[in-house]
């Protein structure tokens, strides 16, 4: 095992080349290129021995990974924010075919306007496709989380693709110190897939599944794939037990950093956890029992543990890198969901959206967010959500305002292009 | 915990100066965090990098908002608001500059009352700014004090392995040159302890008040946009017509400008420097040679002298 620097996309490629990527359909897109250059560049120095197409877009991309993932052999793909939203109606079809895959996803906030930077809007747009869902938070996790995810998605009581997520820019262009596994161990993890009966082959057509369906066989394979992604709560678990027996990381579907005597969590998805975990050490420094949940898996939705580890908590902020117009932070209401009616379940759960594009979540953010919901439990009141912005990000706004005025201005009163 | 920021434009070698110090740290056995912020991902457009280094595994992420040490290899960014040169400078922060100038008229310009050290004056010289990497990374790794000369060579070598010996004999003579000239400065970079969760400055957070849509959409509907965004700062050379030797063709220069940046009246082609960025495109397409590259800083120097002689 060596430990080396490396960055979250050299940790995605990584985990492609340990885990015997066969086949890797390609397009590029900021942050995640680097990830399908490093892949090119070892194939082309015979350091991997695998296919790389690059394709026309993401939806062919998706196409081909899926098509190729139905013949049998192990396939890898990357994408980002508007690509991943590009092969959007493949992500949905191609979760029927039942034949897995993995795809790494590197967050990028969506156009419009236009960000290079992170957050989790993008993949939140895939929740419902029948791609389960591993997001990371450190570089480790990134190589980690690939291993595991071709073991779950290809498991026979799963069968279904998976996304593997890390944050642009604060994981995939990061350097961390980085385990890298030893070929030979991360091989024998990852096992021979069996493909059972997938089987595309050259030069023997066949078709897959049926034209039209009426709603009672329709609901009969959604169910089932629900049913298998379901599936996934196990697997996962057996999975994480059996990498942390053989690579000694715990990567558990939730990440619980403090928890057990904590009266005040926070609930994040993401890089930006770290920073969490950062400010329940500062917090348990002045004496206020905070903690952490993270999930790591995210499609299937570990909502029995999270019943489990916020029993008899007193209050809960759930921090959204992610707004549903009209709605708010998806994390917030899938908790809220899995927490309703439970007689266990905290009695203050806050929200909070932040980090959207980029936009950092300062430690002293993190402090005020746990002071905010300890004033909730002892006053037994939830305040609404609260969208992080402080006063001097809108000064900096109204600069930028007050620069488009003039531009406008100049540009249509004076017609000419030209700035004297 | 280190933190450190080097801030330069865009091909100026600053993500790999970063990675250098960051895997010198590495190489002393620190937990390390890099990472380059690209910005425009232009040549020529601000880009800052940075690195966290620790005796313990690093929860902290993203930008650095509290830098124990600014290196900045273009002194010409300081004053750009979108460079953030001086974000989270404060007393205990060195602030390392390549200038032509002394520390004593930034620290007057600037009004700080922090540390600040120039880079060896030959840093500034025109052959030598391909080298301003390295040579900010050698001299950030002595003043950190905590960077050995053996290391700093070994992280050169490593990072640079696939550019062969001869760059990275240019580049560790470059680096070891400036990690020895900075000896009067060795270990003059304090850390500072993050934020206290009994004690700290509570974020300003407000309401953000709703704003129709004729306010709040992204949106500037003219027939161009970005006029007022002087992208011309990011020229690092400057495109200089020679109209004696302008044969008048009056398309190759401005259809070749990827900017639109070249008008043509009276087919009299025109440089709009606002928005120039110094691709130099026009210097190599242009058929008689008539557009010359300027070092954009010897030019903005004659523009002085020109301006105070008038």
């Amino acid at each position: 095992m060596t430990r080396k620097l490396l960055t979250g996309n050299g940790a995605a490629a990584w985990g492609a080349r340990l885990a015997g990527t066969d086949y890797i359909p390609a397009f590029p897109i900021t942050p995640q290129t680097e990830i399908i250059e490093t892949l090119a560049d070892w194939i082309d120095k015979d350091e991997m021995d695998a296919r790389m197409v690059t394709m026309e877009s993401e939806h062919s991309m998706i196409t081909a990974a899926a098509a190729a993932a139905a013949s049998g052999i192990r396939v890898f793909s990357a994408t980002s924010s508007q690509g991943l939203l590009y092969g959007m109606e493949m992500l949905y079809t191609v979760s029927g075919w039942r034949a897995p895959f993995v795809l790494v996803n590197v967050s990028r906030g969506l156009s419009a306007p236009i960000t290079l930077e992170p957050d989790h809007n993008d993949v939140m747009a895939a929740r419902d496709s029948g791609f389960l869902q591993i997001h990371c938070s450190t570089c480790q996790e990134v190589i980690d989380s690939t291993l595991l995810a071709f073991r779950m998605g290809e498991d026979a009581r799963i069968r279904l693709p998976v996304i593997v997520n890390l944050d642009g820019f604060y994981l995939s262009f990061t350097r961390e110190p980085v385990e890298i596994p030893d070929a030979e161990a991360a091989r024998r993890f990852v096992g021979e897939y069996d493909p059972e009966n997938i089987r595309f082959r050259a030069s023997s057509p066949v078709s897959q599944a049926v034209a039209v369906l009426g709603g009672s066989p329709y609901s009969y394979f959604r169910y089932e794939t629900h049913m298998a992604a379901q599936n996934g709560i196990t697997v996962y678990q057996e999975l994480a037990d059996e990498f942390a027996e053989q690579f000694g990381r715990k990567h558990f579907a939730v990440d619980a950093y403090r928890c057990d005597d904590a009266d005040i969590v926070f609930v994040m998805l993401g890089s930006f956890a770290t920073k969490a975990r950062a400010a329940v050490d500062e917090l348990r420094k002045t004496g206020q029992k905070a903690g952490l949940l993270r999930p790591r898996l995210f499609r299937p939705f570990p909502a029995e543990l999270f019943r489990k580890l916020l029993a008899g908590k007193s209050g809960i902020a759930v921090i959204d890198q992610n707004i549903s117009m009209g709605m708010g932070g998806v994390l917030y209401a899938e908790l809220a969901g899995a927490l309703y009616g439970d007689p266990q379940a905290p009695p203050q759960l806050l929200s909070f959206i932040g980090g959207l594009g980029g936009r950092d979540i300062s430690l002293e953010e993190f402090f005020e967010i746990a002071a905010v919901t300890r004033t909730a439990v002892n006053e037994k009141r939830t305040p609404p959500p609260q969208l992080l912005y402080t006063e001097q990000e809108l000064r900096e706004m109204r600069k930028l305002q007050a620069v488009a005025r003039v531009e406008r201005d100049e540009l249509n009163n004076s017609g000419d292009m030209k700035h004297d | 915990m280190y933190r450190i920021r080097f801030h330069g434009r865009g091909g100026q070698g600053m993500k790999t100066a970063s990675r250098i110090l960051g895997t010198a740290f590495f190489l002393e056995g620190y937990e390390v965090q890099d990472a380059p912020r690209y910005g425009a991902e232009r040549r020529g457009a601000p880009i800052f990098a940075y690195v966290r280094a620790n005796d313990q595994p690093i929860n902290e992420r993203g930008v650095i908002t509290q830098p124990d040490l600014i290196i900045v290899a273009d002194d010409s960014l300081v004053p750009v608001p979108a460079a953030g040169v001086m974000t989270g400078i404060d007393q205990h922060t060195v602030l390392l500059i390549n200038t032509d100038e002394d520390a004593g008229t930034w620290k007057h310009r600037l009004n700080l009352d922090c540390e600040i050290l120039t880079l060896p004056a030959e840093a500034k010289e025109r052959d030598e700014l391909r080298f301003i990497g390295a040579t900010c990374c050698g001299a950030a790794a002595k003043l950190l004090g905590v960077i050995t000369r053996d290391k700093l060579q070994q992280a050169i070598t490593e990072e640079l392995a696939e550019l062969g010996n001869d760059v990275i004999e240019k580049n560790l003579a470059r680096a070891l040159h400036a990690y020895d000239s900075m000896q009067a400065h060795e270990g003059c970079v304090q850390t500072t302890p993050q934020a206290d969760a009994s004690d700290y400055n509570k974020p300003a957070w407000i309401d953000l008040p709703f704003e129709a849509a004729r306010i709040s959409a992204p949106d500037i509907h003219a027939a161009a946009n970005s006029v007022e965004i002087r992208t011309g700062l990011w020229r690092t050379l400057r495109p200089v017509i020679d109209y004696d030797r302008c044969n008048r063709c009056w398309w190759v220069c401005s259809t070749f400008c990827p900017d639109g940046a070249i008008k043509v009246v009276d087919q009299t082609p025109e440089i709009d420097y606002d928005h120039c960025k110094g691709c130099m495109v026009c210097v190599a397409q242009c058929p008689p040679h008539a557009i010359e590259a300027v070092s954009e800083q010897q030019a903005q120097q004659q523009e002085l002298a020109q301006e105070t002689a008038s």
